[in-house]
């Protein structure tokens, strides 16, 4: 089965479902959801038979900050009973970024969907337990975001070490982003 | 009454904090908390060259560092497009394979040494310094040789190679059969872990825990069967399962498992030539040999514009699953286009394992929650990165 037939598939068990198929690299199908059908749709790849994506192998945000839609969240799932691998993305604003959590149906999404918040700041409704999962929980800022500081300048204490400044640094690493053929 | 275990208890492999509520010995809820060991790995990955991410992510789990490394490497060619010699295909087996065997005898190791073995500890790491003799050996560094690179090996194989592989193969099994002496019949040790953190095949799919929990459940998941990469299709192993579900499963697996990987180890230790191609040949990626460096002036180009700006990798994304010593494993790498990594992302068997771990010690006793955690064999670099 191949993307288009599975998004054909997929249609078919649940109408109203608009699914895009983009091509892709490795071994995933890989299909764009729209936000809002994410529900619908991940509660039929888990359960009709001829699809069976059991296993969540992999549930995690990608920033494309500044483009908008600025997060790309990626669910990488596995059907071990048909041996296929599907990479379902959603794509989310920049502001106010939330979506409906999926720990429901595949409950490894819990902690991975903390995270994701964590690192992201990206909210998860209807989650059962909404916490950071590796920053403190008084940290500020959710640190993979692209416009989160890579070097937060403190102020030092007893001396004064060289300090490249925030603009510095990002400004040292555009120039670096060479595009070579 | 609660109890906090961690984040400094010498048997939470590292530093996980669980907070335990007890009636008397049993544990009536865990909760774990993580994140003691996070090093924003993969936000400095970002500020990176793709070459000089490899021993970043050799570094997030740390007893498996070459499965990393392969696992990292093969999506980013995945997303160059480029197929690597078969030459180096099965060297990267079999460093795959003792990375394996490697991590398996620390688990044992430090698990035995939990329950009350302390014995096998010494026994395990006894052997387990061989292997680390044969990467020092490989590349000079014994823990993260950071030996494979993307289009693939640093250098060819040294002088010696398949004899010390070879002797390590040959004196292994009868050691193997030692530990076993010391644990699959021993009354204690089967005492302690029989029947204790059972976990169901429906539950360990749900958790995501594929990998050695789930095939002690009776999953019989393995990316080497089910979705082959590096040519696993074509070795001769089996994937071994146990049906229990629980602590003594979990070690039968993993002990079968050893066994599998020399076998595998000694398949792939026959196809090696002794010399050969080591990487891809493509100037693009691959820096030219040291002697032609001092010796043509393009070369020397070549390697400085490798050096300096690295080399650029095409816009798109690529997920490679490969099965790690804890289960699957893999790196989702998203490329802009340019010599730094968009966003690279570490799939954390460990972390998943952690998350589970709740499951497994609830009703049981506060003793066996030290089994739990041995047997699930997290490893907490990875689960934080």
């Amino acid at each position: 089965m191949d993307a288009t037939a599975l998004a054909a598939r997929l249609e078919e068990v649940a109408p109203g479902l608009q699914l895009e198929v983009v091509p892709s690299v490795d071994r995933h199908l890989t299909l764009v959801a729209r936000p809002d059908e994410m529900p619908v749709l991940a509660r039929a790849l888990r359960e009709v038979p001829d699809l069976a994506f059991t296993l969540l192998a992999e549930l995690t945000a990608v920033d494309f900050w500044p483009r908008e839609p600025r997060y790309e969240v990626v669910y990488l799932l596995v059907s071990l009973e048909h041996r296929r691998r599907l990479r379902v993305k959603v794509r989310l604003p920049g502001a106010e970024a939330h979506l409906a959590t999926v720990s429901g149906i595949w409950p490894a999404a819990n902690w991975l969907e903390r995270e994701v918040w964590d690192l992201f700041g990206i909210a998860f409704d209807g989650h059962p337990d909404p916490r950071r999962l590796i920053m403190p929980e008084d940290w500020n800022g959710h640190p993979l975001r692209k416009d989160y500081p890579v070097q937060i300048v403190m102020k030092p204490k007893t001396f004064e070490p060289m300090q490249v400044t925030e603009e510095e640094f990002r400004a040292s690493v555009a120039r670096d982003r060479l595009v070579r053929s | 009454m609660t109890v906090n275990m961690g984040p400094q208890h010498p048997s939470t492999h590292g530093v996980l904090r669980l907070v335990l509520e007890l009636d008397g010995e049993t544990v009536l809820s865990a909760s774990p908390t993580i994140g003691y060991l996070h090093t924003g790995i993969e936000k400095t990955a970002e500020q990176k060259k793709w070459s000089q991410v490899i021993p970043l992510v050799e570094r997030m789990d740390y007893l498996s560092a070459q499965s990393n490394n392969l696992a990292f490497c093969l999506s980013v060619e995945t997303l160059l497009g480029i197929d690597v010699p078969e030459r180096v295909r099965w060297i990267r087996v079999l460093i795959a394979e003792l990375q394996r065997i490697n991590s398996h005898l620390v688990w044992l190791g430090t698990h035995g040494m939990e329950v009350g073995a302390v014995s096998v500890m010494l026994y395990c790491f006894r052997e387990r310094e061989l292997l680390l003799n044969i990467n020092e050996l490989l590349a000079g560094f014994r823990l993260f040789p950071s030996y494979i690179r993307v289009g693939g090996l640093r250098e060819d194989l040294p002088r010696g190679f398949h004899d010390a592989v070879r002797a390590f193969l040959d004196r292994f099994p009868s050691k193997l059969d030692e530990y076993e002496d010391l644990l699959t019949k021993n009354e204690i040790y089967l005492k302690r872990t029989q029947g204790v953190g059972r976990i169901s095949a429906e539950d360990a799919v749900a958790y995501s825990l594929v990998g050695p929990i789930a095939r002690a459940a009776g999953v019989p998941y393995d990316v080497r069967r089910v979705f082959p990469y590096l040519g696993y299709e074509t070795f001769e192993f089996d994937v071994p399962t146990q049906l229990a579900g629980d602590v003594y499963a979990r070690y039968l697996v993993r002990v079968a498992e050893i066994r599998q990987s020399v076998r595998i180890c000694r398949q792939a230790l026959e196809r090696i030539a002794a010399t050969g191609p080591y990487a891809v040949n493509d100037p693009r990626i691959t820096p030219p040999p040291k002697d032609r460096v001092y010796s043509e002036m393009e070369a020397l180009i070549q390697h400085f514009l490798l050096y300096s700006q690295g080399f650029s990798v095409p816009a798109g994304e690529a997920y490679v699953p490969i099965e790690g010593p804890r289960g699957e494993q893999g790196f989702m790498v998203v490329s802009d286009g340019t010599n730094r990594p968009w966003r690279v992302k570490s799939r954390p068997p460990s972390l998943l394992a952690c998350q589970a771990l709740e499951r497994m010690i609830v009703g049981g006793l506060i003793a066996d929650v030290i089994a739990v955690i041995g047997s699930i064999d997290v490893v907490m670099g990875d689960v934080d990165r």
